[in-house]
């Protein structure tokens, strides 16, 4: 009985670095573009596929994928953000909901189109194959890849935001944007940039994903809304609030899938419900 | 002739126009088949574009023509929602003259437009929804169901993997009432073949990651893991019960599981599934000629339902042939009175529930190593025929059967 729970556990922290992956890349979004992201399932879904593409038809490997997608989905971002998001800057951040929605509506349904609803699947890469019987549970191995990987990218993009000159500037760039460009610094490219690095960070939670779940058009819709959640109760915006409440999360699930597995999908936003009520900024968010 | 009689005559012969008319003959001049299915949501890849292009396949080579009158193929996307679904067959039925619906694969769209087909005195022939009730309580005069039921994927697979040696089975099931009724029927047939079910567990719908289920699945030291669940969820519980080292040391049994996902998949992850089909496309000499025809036209190979759509169309258009007429009254007793052998059924017949019985296969998916070409998926370990594939006429709940 412990010994089950414990696995449960590790499997809640697995999915839980993941939910903290994919809300990073929204939470600084949001934070610095006071952009509602909705494309960031799509952009999720990208990333999975271009890897697919990759290696079906140009035989290229995980291993340059897990960078060659992000970089591409990256640059597309940034078109996005300078074609049309930067549009809307100054109107109320639904049009960018908007935007950003039907963006994500007209990419899914032109994969559905060309891909089926089946989609394709994607193999471990042969170094990371097999799993080890950790006694108490079973664990693959491309699991535990997927976990250190997820940890050290956001620990790096916490680090590179709140600790650095350049980290400083795109914190001051959503203070007061007017004040940080009379600096002399170019803040709408700082915003396109910040774009871009969002978008690329869905993207690599996508190739991540890739050899775990099935490469589907719809993967990124089915797994927005518990993303959305995380940002939610994590304080929009928030960096460190993404990163602890998608570990949070995920081990509450995990929890859940052991103690009363029919709740598990609603465990999510039951939380985001009290939360709310309680802290309706979010766990790490400022009251503005 | 007296020219005053001249319009009494007229009139009377107006008056009996539309009594000759469903005598016999084709009605308003054409047979227009509908087929309504998913065109770009969650079954668009099992039925859908395939399921018009079968349909299309079916008029063709019956020379486009049924009583000098020519066959038309129409389609439409019912979007897998009931009242999509009844308001398209409305349509079809009032305005455009079809004289036939086909597919309707997902239960509720099928069980939306059975009542009004059955209203207006027109034909429904399912191939892609698999609910026990529609040939049960809900059944009309009017309806074949084709391709599958439940109950047959339940029975096909429960015993038949039991009698190959999986006695101990847990259940990772879809918590709405689709998987809860396969999980039910499963169990109580694996129980009744002599097996024994270690457990359950209930995923809510959908689920994207089964990796606790899966572990739960593990340690409960069962032989056979069936998965009583369908589509994107099947695929990812296969594709993570590889991951997760499950197969090949336990087996997976599929529940209801189409050649789509297997391609989908690959074999590597779904090597060694058992499953339940109504059709491969590789079965035997018939089977493949009609596949590689259908392949040439889609690029993919044809799944129990595609090969369904086909031969449903092609066994209701003999029927008008034989009837003489297109009267669904007429039609229905022939289809029901013929049986059905060709590259799809074998010793099929249509029952007054409007049940096709007909022969079933328990299939187990190839490694990789064993797969000689493309498509090159199954191995059929056994067949099943109909009386023990299918529930018996005496037993129906159907209010037709006469008891």
């Amino acid at each position: 009985m412990t010994q089950a729970l414990f696995g449960q556990l590790l499997v809640g922290l697995i999915n839980g670095s993941f939910y903290a992956l994919l809300s990073l890349g929204l939470a600084i979004i949001f934070g610095l573009l006071d952009v509602v992201n909705f494309a960031h399932g799509a952009q999720y879904m990208l990333g999975a596929y271009l890897a697919w593409m990759g290696l079906t038809w140009l035989g290229i490997g995980y291993w340059v994928a897990l960078f060659a997608a992000p970089a591409a989905v990256g640059l597309l971002g940034m078109a996005v953000e300078r074609l049309l998001l930067r549009r809307l800057r100054g109107l109320d951040n639904l049009y960018g909901l908007l935007l950003t929605f039907g963006l994500a509506l007209v990419v899914e349904g032109l994969f559905r189109q060309g891909f089926g609803i089946s989609g394709n699947g994607y193999p471990v890469p042969p170094q990371l194959a097999g799993a080890k019987n950790l006694g108490f549970m079973v664990l693959p191995i491309y699991r535990a890849w997927a976990v250190a990987v997820s940890l050290a990218v956001c620990f790096a993009s916490w680090l590179v935001i709140e600790k650095t000159r350049l980290g400083s500037y795109l914190r001051a760039g959503t203070e007061n944007p007017q004040v940080l460009q009379a600096f002399g610094v170019n803040v709408p490219l700082m915003f396109t940039v910040t774009y871009g690095f969002g978008a690329a960070l869905a993207a690599f939670a996508g190739v991540v994903a890739a050899p775990v779940y099935q490469v589907t058009p719809t993967m990124g819709s089915q797994v927005i809304i518990v993303v959305f959640a995380v940002v939610v109760i994590g304080g929009m915006g928030s960096i460190l609030g993404a990163i602890v409440t998608g570990l949070g999360l995920g081990l509450l699930e995990g929890l859940a899938k052991f103690f009363w597995p029919e709740v598990s999908a609603t465990v999510v936003f039951v939380a985001m419900a009290l939360v709310l009520l309680v802290r309706p900024a979010g766990l790490f968010g400022r009251q503005k | 002739m007296n020219r005053t009689r001249i319009p009494q005559l007229a009139l009377a012969l107006l008056a009996a126009l539309p009594l000759a008319a469903a005598a016999a003959g084709v009605s308003d001049g054409v047979v227009k088949v509908g087929v309504l299915t998913d065109m770009t949501g969650a079954y668009s890849d099992l039925a859908g574009p395939g399921s018009v292009a079968a349909a299309q396949m079916a008029a063709e080579d019956f020379g486009g023509k049924v009583l000098g009158k020519p066959i038309v193929v129409i389609s439409a996307d019912h979007q897998n929602k009931a009242d999509v679904a009844s308001n398209v067959a409305r349509r079809w039925f009032d305005q455009e003259q079809v004289d036939v619906v086909a597919d309707l694969v997902s239960s509720s769209t099928a069980l939306a437009v059975m009542p009004v087909a059955a209203q207006k005195k027109r034909i429904t022939l399912l191939s892609g929804p698999g609910s026990d009730p529609i040939t049960g309580d809900k059944c009309t005069a009017y309806n074949v169901h084709y391709t599958y039921d439940t109950y047959s994927l339940a029975h096909g697979t429960g015993s038949a993997v039991v009698q190959q040696g999986g006695k101990s089975w847990f259940f990772i099931t879809a918590d709405y009432v689709f998987g809860r009724t396969l999980e039910e029927d499963t169990a109580s047939v694996v129980k009744s073949s002599g097996g024994k079910v270690l457990g359950a567990v209930r995923a809510p719908f959908p689920t994207a990651d089964f990796s606790s289920y899966l572990l739960q699945a593990q340690s409960s030291g069962a032989q056979i893991v069936g998965l009583a669940n369908a589509g994107a969820d099947t695929v990812n519980s296969i594709k993570q019960a590889h991951e997760f080292g499950i197969t090949p040391k336990q087996s997976l049994a599929g529940l209801l599981v189409f050649i789509s996902d297997i391609h989908s998949l690959g074999l590597e992850a779904s090597q060694g599934l058992y499953l339940t089909t109504a059709f491969y496309w590789d079965h035997d000499e018939e089977s493949r000629k009609w596949a590689q025809r259908f392949f040439a036209r889609t690029k993919k190979m044809p799944t129990m339902v595609h090969a369904g759509v086909y031969s449903e169309i092609t066994h209701y258009l003999k029927a008008v042939q034989a009837a003489g007429t297109d009267d669904a009254d007429a039609v229905m007793k022939k289809m029901k009175e013929t049986p059905v052998n060709d590259f799809f059924a074998r010793n099929g017949h249509i029952g007054a529930d409007g049940l096709h019985r007909h022969d079933m296969y328990l299939a187990r998916v190839k490694a990789p190593k064993d797969s000689k070409k493309p498509w090159d998926y199954y191995q059929i370990l056994k067949t099943i025929p109909p009386e023990q594939a299918f529930p018996a006429l005496a037993g129906s709940k159907c209010p037709l059967v006469k008891k």
